[in-house]
């Protein structure tokens, strides 16, 4: 009958080849007020968008340099360079016995790792202010790829490392089994710093401003270009609080073969863990308010 | 009735006024605030309160599956918060919605296309921004490449791509995102005419696809063809949810309808004009009455009245018809070559004092619906003193002139008796069909 008519609306319910499924279960949209769990099936089903993600930042930081990711290596050794020729040789800073090269590059590789995991999830989410304006996925991913981004990192400078410990001959010992603990521990660490300051940027820009400085400081407050013998006996219990102590001590102990400090250890671990649910939870509060305030 | 994919209940959406001002608080104001919270509980409850602003307020509607819905409104109405809730951007703040399905949110084209990339680079991460799979991009590489257009440049980082061809991409992905329920804001307008062409009726292949669409927009041909039902926002709620005919004329003459075919200004300091000229009254009179509903096969007179402060000047009046969506149908001024009769005043020196204009249109002319009319009144033929924006609306319905033999859909802004003729050409039919088989 409509033999003159063009432009009436489709045909709705028309045939096709692929019939949309409904769901049973609704995603339920309404305002929340408790305390929010982590959705772990949300997140293992946007495992694909963490991935194109991460290999967006990876692609995208190397894309136009000459050296590309060269730069991961030439930053640590550089930096570790000048800190042997004037903490090492000029001020003849103890070294506890190794090579002063190899304990500075044995600090700065989980340090750059650290401190760059930090500052990058940390700018994470304000940073992808255009995706989460627009776009539907759990905000995790946001400071959660920006990590995994530097884990890349940290892997290569650690070849780097492990080319270094042969040449100056070190023995490997058992104690190397722990390492992968001490990687997922400072992971962690990050992860519960980087997303509490991604979370508190978004509000407060002055989070953006305030963690380099805490980041500079927070480098000398660790044992990365010092052994801890350096700190004083009775400042070493304060010292131990700083949850980097025993984990960047740590790294370096059972890469280099030397006694490892458990009471540090645990201590980390513990500051580490409370620091990482703190962090989801403060996180989750946080994260339906991003897009409207952003 | 089926079961809805879609279930809005009373969802509601309540913003800060200000919020950027919060949001760069510092940090040691927050902390300052923090110490003296218990005193100033009450007093920052009380502002907060004046200072917010419902964006969206009891909203309710259900959408079946296979649906094609359009959501209409003036610009702040509420219709891109309602999106983004309803996309899980950002969350009510009062009320619930429930989805019996995956959503696709479409509210910009490019979403997370990062410049330095190439275009194909771009695929893959704009295709897992939007929620598909890889293995599900990969099928679809092909179709994207084609629909965009972009062949040629999809090893270029898109940072070089013409801006056209940017939209384009994004809109390709996009286009073959296939969840349950879509949901799009306002993106088809993108590229040349041509491509949004293809746009337009990619989006009636998702709708026939049986895929449930909420479709923001305000390109009221395009909600038309693509959707049965529409649903009008204003002020943050639902003023009308039924046909997208219904909904669209609703919206369109929100400002008109208050009068019935004569508008008059009784003051003339404040009439629309100058201390030249100003307008008086304009009316549309057909059948010999005034009125707002006329008969498809009557003349419609426009009157224009208005008055003449200065003597000696020389005065053209004209009007601009629009449809139902302020697409212009037709200009006309009174001008002796342009005037189907004359006027004894054309081209005079008008003295001081208030005159009539009138322009007849044709009956048997307008197709069905709605028109609007501006109003010209020029000085010297080419000055302009009034233009009356939108001054009155008339409907034209059918009374059975033209309907007697076909009652469907009738297609165009006019609807002219036009002459039509047949003729034989031949009459050895049977043998044309044989030569053909």
């Amino acid at each position: 009958m409509n033999t003159i008519a063009q432009a009436t609306p489709p045909n709705i319910g028309a045939e096709s080849d692929s019939k949309p499924v409904m769901r049973s279960v609704p995603i339920v949209l309404e305002p929340t007020t408790s305390l929010i769990p982590v959705n772990l099936g949300d997140l293992w089903a946007y495992r694909e968008l963490l991935y194109f993600l991460i290999w967006r930042d990876l692609k995208v930081r190397y894309k136009q340099t000459m050296l590309g990711a060269a730069w991961v290596v030439m930053q640590p050794l550089a930096m570790a360079l000048v800190f042997t020729v004037f903490l090492g040789h000029f001020a003849r800073v103890p070294s506890a016995g190794i090579p002063y090269l190899l304990l500075v590059f044995s600090g700065l590789v989980p340090w750059m790792f650290f401190s760059s995991a930090v500052v990058s999830s940390g700018n994470s989410v304000v940073g992808s202010a255009h995706l989460i304006t627009k776009v539907y996925f759990p905000r995790l991913i946001v400071p959660l790829g920006a990590i995994a981004g530097r884990l890349v990192d940290f892997a290569i400078s650690f070849l780097v490392l492990a080319g270094l410990m042969y040449y100056y001959g070190v023995s490997l010992s058992w104690k190397l089994l722990a390492l992968p603990v001490f990687v997922l521990l400072l992971t962690g660490l990050a992860f519960g710093v980087g997303t509490l300051a991604a979370a508190w940027n978004v509000k407060y820009r002055d989070v953006s401003i305030l963690l380099p400085v805490i980041i500079q400081l927070w480098m000398f407050s660790s044992p990365v270009v010092y052994p801890v013998d350096v700190v004083p006996a009775r400042w070493r219990q304060l010292y131990i609080l700083n949850p980097l102590t025993g984990l960047i001590d740590g790294f370096r102990s059972v890469l280099l073969n030397r006694k490892v400090d458990l009471a540090a250890v645990l201590i980390s671990s513990l500051i580490t863990i409370v620091l990482f649910v703190f962090a989801l939870f403060v996180f989750r509060r946080m994260e339906k308010d991003f897009a409207d305030v952003v | 009735m089926a079961k809805p994919i879609i279930r809005v209940e009373s969802l509601g959406k309540k913003f800060r006024l200000g919020a950027k001002a919060h949001s760069n608080l510092r940090l040691a104001e927050a902390f300052a605030a923090r110490l003296r919270a218990p005193l100033k509980m009450k007093q920052r409850e009380a502002d907060s309160e004046a200072q917010t602003v419902w964006a969206l307020r009891d909203v309710s509607f259900e959408v079946e599956p296979g649906e094609v819905v359009g959501v209409i409104g003036p610009n702040g109405a509420g219709k891109s918060t309602l999106l983004k809730i309803l996309s899980r951007i950002t969350e009510p703040t009062s009320g619930r919605a429930e989805l019996y399905g995956r959503v696709g949110s479409l509210l910009e084209v490019g979403t997370g296309f990062h410049p330095e990339l190439t275009g194909r680079e771009n695929i893959f991460l704009n295709g897992a921004v939007l929620g598909m799979r890889r293995s599900e991009i990969e099928r679809k590489f092909e179709q994207i490449v084609s629909f965009a257009e972009i062949d040629r440049f999809l090893d270029t980082p898109v940072k070089r791509y013409s801006s056209g061809m940017y939209m384009r991409l994004g809109f390709a992905v996009a286009a073959h995102l296939d969840p349950e329920i879509l949901v799009v804001d306002e993106v088809l307008a993108v590229g040349d005419a041509q491509f949004q062409a293809k746009c337009i009726s990619k989006m009636g292949d998702v709708a026939r696809g049986g895929r449930t669409v909420l479709f923001v927009s305000h390109n009221l041909n395009s909600i038309l063809s693509l959707c049965r039902r529409s649903i009008l926002i204003s002020g943050g709620k639902v003023v009308y949810d039924g046909s997208s005919d219904g909904a669209v004329q609703r919206y369109v003459t929100a400002g008109t309808l208050q009068h019935k075919g004569e508008r008059i200004w009784e003051d003339p300091e404040s009439a629309p004009g100058n201390e030249k000229i100003r307008l008086r009254a304009v009316r549309i009179v057909s059948g010999n009455e005034i009125t707002q509903d006329v008969d498809i096969k009557n003349d419609i007179r426009v009157e224009i009245e208005f008055w003449n402060f200065r003597p000696g000047t020389r005065i053209t009046a004209s009007i601009h018809l629009l449809d139902k969506l302020k697409t212009g149908v037709l200009a006309s001024a009174n001008l002796q070559s342009a005037n189907l009769i004359e006027d004894k005043w054309f081209d005079k020196a008008y003295p001081v004092g208030l005159f009539r204009t009138v322009c007849t249109l044709p009956g048997n002319f307008l197709n069905e619906g709605r028109y609007h009319i501006n109003v010209i009144l020029l000085t010297n033929v080419t000055n302009m003193e009034v233009f009356a924006d939108n001054v009155t609306s008339f409907n034209v319905y059918e009374s059975g002139a033209m309907r007697a033999d076909y009652g469907g859909y009738w297609l165009g802004v006019v609807r002219p008796r036009l002459a039509w003729q047949t003729e034989q050409l031949d009459g050895n039919a049977v043998e044309l069909q044989e030569q053909t088989a």
